[in-house]
């Protein structure tokens, strides 16, 4: 049996993945999409892990939501992306530092 | 025939409408057309002014006391304009319109290439307006009004010709001087107001027994209690000292000879100076009732009249030297004053604008024909030139020397006789100082007009070539002026000794008898010419003529050989008693005073510290805090997270449920 503490471990160590690698991450802005994938991935997991052990369906439904918020998410951090490269000729994080006072 | 009221509006209103239309449309209007406007204008107020005169002395009328226009009202004070016709009015609107009426017409030829023309015109004509609202007010607020309007014509005249820097500088000088004498003077009125409750002539002076008898008094700083009437007298006279230009604060009217000469006559010398004179007249009732302000007054009166006709005697300046006689015979008048004989103080006051103006208009006319040069040593021997101008110049200072029968016999004498009669203590050295400035009147006077001309020319052929007598517009204000000055003494003492003043003049007889004993002596004007003769002030000023003469004509070395041989002497007179160095020093003392305040004080505390140190302090500290922002999407969201962290471990260690 699989306890609930392992879910919430594993769903901890994916979100600190996830955070780490927006922090880190220092080259491209697509490794950044996939970080925040990562940290939804990992509240996904404990909604579940939730819903599970208290026999609530709500848990799961939500994480029906966050797929598809995820996904529409994805479609226009890639669509804002190719944008970025048309106008910059670059997707390095670095180099994006417009707001610099 | 008009009531008194409709002709004194008249003869205000007149000069006003003159002087704003020729002031606001005179670019519009050809030269002869102001002109014609301004001295048509003063003319219809001079006539006006002698049929008020004439109604008042001839037909008995009433004298005039109305409200016009009730101005503001503050608790129990009301601020009133109006009217106060009397015989000393009167007499000082007749004054004012005649000399100005005549300088008007001087002015036509005088001015006639400035390019001011019609701005002096607009001026002179207002200042008379000012004059005319100054004399015929019946309450202090109002002879305030017109005190101050007076000085401003004045100080925009004297600065007439702006691009001149020594002009503009005397006229600073002429009103900042001013100024301090109507710091005086407004605490006076508010005195006035403070202890009377009104600023109306008529109710101040019903009450002034009653508040002389209750001790009422201003507390000045704590302990130290005035009583009302001397306190409100002395800061009138000061007041008076300022205008009238006494010690110590005459030191504007010599630089006030910038202006043009038609403004030295009219002004500075006939009508304007002499209103503080007119003042302490019109108040005799309130003065009567301060023994210490009368002798303050003839303190002051005495030192003025005997340093300046002193300092005349070394000045070189035509107009100058008139200026420090004009100041010297203010003394005079203020000695009257304070020896309580104010109608005869007025009388000198009404002679002495005759005489006055004549010389200022002759030495102007002097000025003029040499192309304006003012320096004495570089004139001599005009009489051949300019015979009417010799002639007119020569009664002026016969009269102003006090030669009987001329205007300034009768005049100056009765104020010797006020003195030598008067039982103020200190009157016995006033009388002698008044006979001793006897000798230097004459003796300034006649150096002048000696050295003008009788002395060997020193002017250059090509200038000696041009001279000539001015136009007909000039004459013409000289020979009328010479005609009053020879007769106006002559025809005026009677009426004055005879009770003219009564009524609009208070005399305590009891305390200062000096006045009704001059009138029971009075034996007619001719006769009293006669004894002229055989009197000490007629002796003095003969020696001073003859002293002149000997010093100017025949021994023309004799007078730097007495400078050499006195050198303190001379250089103090030079100095002028050093009046001007002293507050020159005290200038300049407030001066570096007044700059620490702005260094210190308003640059480095309230700008640096205050307004521009606000914004500097914020300027700082926002570059410090941009500092954090980099534009790095990396660092806002580790902020965003150390954020989040920091709130989640608030809330895990504060919160007592959650654990």
């Amino acid at each position: 049996m699989i306890a609930l503490s392992d879910y919430l471990t594993f769903s901890a160590i994916l979100f600190g993945l996830g955070v780490a690698g927006i922090f880190m991450n220092r080259k491209n802005v697509i490794t950044l999409l996939m970080c925040l994938e990562l940290i939804l991935l990992s509240v996904s997991t404990n909604f579940i892990a939730f819903s599970h052990y208290l026999h609530d369906l709500e848990g799961q439904l939500f994480v029906f939501f966050i797929l598809t918020v995820a996904a529409a998410e994805a479609a226009i951090g890639l669509a804002i992306l190719v944008v970025l490269f048309r106008k910059k000729g670059t997707i390095n994080v670095d180099k994006m530092d417009m707001l610099k006072g | 025939m008009l009531d008194l009221k409709s002709l004194a509006l008249a003869t205000l209103l007149t000069p006003l409408a003159a002087a704003v239309f020729t002031g606001v449309l005179g670019r519009n209007l050809s030269k002869s057309w102001v002109h014609t406007l301004c001295i048509g204008a003063v003319g219809v107020a001079s006539i006006l002014s002698c049929s008020i005169l004439t109604s008042l002395v001839f037909f008995q009328t009433e004298a005039l006391n109305i409200h016009l226009y009730t101005w503001a009202v503050a608790g129990d004070i009301s601020f009133q304009a109006g009217l106060l016709i009397d015989k000393l009015t009167a007499a000082m609107m007749c004054i004012v319109t005649f000399i100005s009426f005549m300088v008007h017409i001087y002015t036509v030829g005088y001015m006639r290439d400035d390019a001011g023309y019609r701005r002096f015109f607009s001026y002179i004509t207002l200042f008379t307006f000012g004059m005319l609202v100054l004399v015929t007010s019946n309450n202090f607020l109002q002879l305030f009004f017109g005190w101050e309007m007076v000085g401003v014509i004045s100080y925009l005249l004297i600065g007439f010709w702006f691009h001149k820097e020594s002009a503009t500088v005397a006229n600073f000088k002429a009103f900042i001087i001013n100024r301090i004498g109507d710091f005086g003077f407004i605490l006076g009125i508010a005195a006035i107001a403070y202890g009377f409750g009104t600023l109306d002539y008529a109710r101040v002076f019903s009450q002034v027994e009653t508040v002389a008898v209750s001790g009422q008094a201003i507390m000045l700083f704590n302990p130290i209690a005035i009583p009302i009437i001397p306190f409100a007298c002395i800061c009138l006279f000061i007041g008076a000292m300022g205008k009238s230009a006494q010690v110590p604060l005459h030191v504007w009217l010599p630089d006030s000879m910038e202006g043009p000469t038609p403004i030295s006559a009219l002004i500075h010398a006939a009508t304007m100076v002499t209103a503080g004179v007119f003042m302490v007249a019109r108040l005799s009732a309130l003065f009567e009732h301060s023994a210490f302000a009368l002798h303050f007054i003839l303190l002051i009166g005495t030192l003025t009249c005997l340093l300046m006709g002193l300092v005349a005697l070394v000045q070189n300046d035509i107009k100058r030297i008139i200026a420090y006689s004009t100041l010297s015979q203010l003394g005079y008048m203020m000695i009257a004053m304070g020896v309580s004989a104010y109608p005869i103080g007025i009388f000198h006051l009404v002679t002495h604008a005759f005489f006055k103006a004549l010389l200022f208009l002759g030495a102007g006319s002097v000025i003029m024909a040499l192309h304006h040069e003012q320096n004495i040593w570089q004139m001599g021997d005009l009489k051949k030139y300019m015979p009417i101008t010799y002639i007119t110049m020569l009664i002026g200072s016969l009269a102003l020397i006090g030669f009987p029968p001329f205007a300034g016999f009768y005049s100056k004498d009765l104020i010797i006789e006020a003195v030598k009669v008067s039982t103020m203590p200190g009157a016995s050295i006033a009388y002698y100082i008044a006979l001793g400035s006897v000798l230097i009147t004459a003796l300034y006077t006649f150096r002048l007009f000696f050295v003008v001309f009788h002395s060997k020319a020193t002017m250059s052929v090509e200038t000696i070539s041009h001279l000539c007598e001015p136009s007909l517009n000039i004459r013409l204000p000289l020979i009328v002026l010479a005609l009053l000055s020879m007769s106006a003494g002559y025809l005026l003492v009677g009426p004055l000794l005879q009770g003219y003043f009564n009524g609009s003049i208070t005399i305590n007889d009891a305390l200062h008898p000096g006045f009704a004993m001059l009138q029971a002596h009075f034996q007619g004007a001719f006769a009293m010419a006669l004894q002229g003769f055989w009197q000490l002030p007629f002796y003095l000023s003969m020696a001073g003529v003859l002293i002149a003469w000997l010093c100017y004509v025949r021994y023309p070395q004799l007078s730097s050989h007495i400078q050499k041989t006195f050198p303190s002497l001379n250089k103090i007179l030079n100095h002028k008693f050093g009046f001007d160095t002293f507050y020159e020093k005290i200038a300049m003392q407030g001066m570096s005073l007044g700059r620490s305040f702005w260094q210190q004080w308003d640059n480095k505390l309230i700008d640096g510290m205050g307004v521009n140190g606000t914004a500097n302090a914020i300027d700082h500290i926002a570059n410090r805090l941009r500092q954090f922002q980099t534009g790095h999407l990396y660092h806002y969201a580790f902020f965003m997270i150390l954020g989040f962290l920091l709130l989640i471990s608030w809330m895990l260690l504060t919160q007592p449920g959650v654990k």
